[in-house]
C-alpha cells in the first residue's frame, strides 16, 4: 500500500454509555481492510480501555488511528488530570475512577494493564493539570 | 455447540438472535466489564448480570456470539436492536449465573 490510512474520533467526555463508538468503527474500518482478527481484536480491545479511561478520568479527548504495512498506531490524547503516579496506575486492581462508574462494571482497576497487555508498544505521555497522551502500536 | 443449541434452552428467553450457526468456543462467567475486556473468548457465551449499554459494547468489541443475562436482568430495546444488528444473540433467564452456565454446558455435552 505504502500509503497511510488515518481516522480520526472525537471522544464525547459526557456520555458513558457512548464510549466505545470509535474502537468500534476502527473494529469495522479494520474488518473491511482485511486485518486478520486477531490484529483487529487487540486494537478493539485497547482503544476500548483507552476510550473508557478518557470518559471517565479526563472529559474525553481526540483518538488517531493509523494503518501502515507494519502496524497500527493509536494516539489518544486528552486534556485532562494526567496521571500522577503511572508506576501504581499500571498496576492491576489500581483505581481512582468513582463509585458510579464502578456500578456499570468498570473501575476495576484492568484499564492501562489490559491496554498494555494487548499491544506490542506502548508510550505513556503525561503532565500534571496538562493531559495525557498514550501512543499504542500492534504489529501487523 | 451452535449457538442454536443454546437458545432452545427452556430457561432462556431469546431476545436477540444472532447467527444462530455459529459455533460457540467457550462459556464465559463474568461480571465486571474491564475484566470481561480483557477475557472474554472470542465466539463465546458470556454469562453475566451486568446488563447496560457497555455489556453489548464488551461482547461486540471481544466478537461474543451471545450474551446471556441471568438473574433476570433484561436489557433496554434500543440496546437489544443494537445487538440484533451488530448479530450478536442476546437472552435472557432468571437463573443464577452458574447455574445457567452448567446447563449451557450440559447442553454442549449431550
Amino acid at each position: 500500500m505504502g500509503d497511510q490510512l488515518i481516522f480520526t474520533y472525537i471522544v464525547d467526555g459526557d456520555d458513558f454509555t457512548r464510549a466505545g463508538e470509535a474502537s468500534s468503527s476502527v473494529k469495522n474500518k479494520l474488518k473491511m481492510l482485511g486485518v486478520d482478527s486477531d490484529v483487529i481484536r487487540k486494537v478493539a480491545i485497547a482503544m476500548y480501555e483507552g476510550e473508557i479511561n478518557m470518559v471517565i478520568h479526563a472529559d474525553g479527548g481526540t483518538i488517531t488511528v493509523s494503518v501502515s504495512d507494519d502496524d497500527i498506531t493509536m494516539v489518544l490524547s486528552d486534556s485532562g488530570p494526567g496521571i500522577p503516579d503511572i508506576e501504581k496506575a499500571m498496576q492491576e486492581g489500581y483505581s481512582t475512577a468513582k463509585e458510579e462508574v464502578r456500578s456499570l462494571g468498570f473501575g476495576a482497576g484492568m484499564g492501562l494493564p489490559n491496554m498494555k497487555r494487548f499491544t506490542d508498544e506502548m508510550n505513556i505521555d503525561t503532565v500534571i493539570g496538562q493531559g495525557t497522551t498514550i501512543t499504542m502500536k500492534v504489529y501487523l | 455447540m451452535k449457538l442454536e443449541t443454546i437458545l432452545k434452552l427452556p430457561e432462556l428467553k431469546v431476545l436477540a438472535e444472532g447467527n444462530p450457526d455459529r459455533e460457540i468456543s467457550k462459556i464465559f462467567c463474568c461480571d465486571l466489564l474491564s475484566i470481561a475486556m480483557g477475557k472474554a473468548p472470542a465466539d463465546g457465551v458470556w454469562v453475566t448480570v451486568m446488563g447496560n449499554k457497555n455489556t453489548l459494547a464488551v461482547a461486540s468489541l471481544t466478537d461474543t456470539a451471545c450474551i446471556v443475562l441471568a438473574e433476570g436482568v433484561t436489557l433496554d430495546e434500543g440496546t437489544v436492536a443494537k445487538a440484533r444488528d451488530e448479530g450478536i444473540a442476546v437472552a435472557s433467564t432468571g437463573l443464577p449465573v452458574f447455574d445457567m452456565a452448567l446447563k449451557i454446558y450440559q447442553a454442549g455435552q449431550s
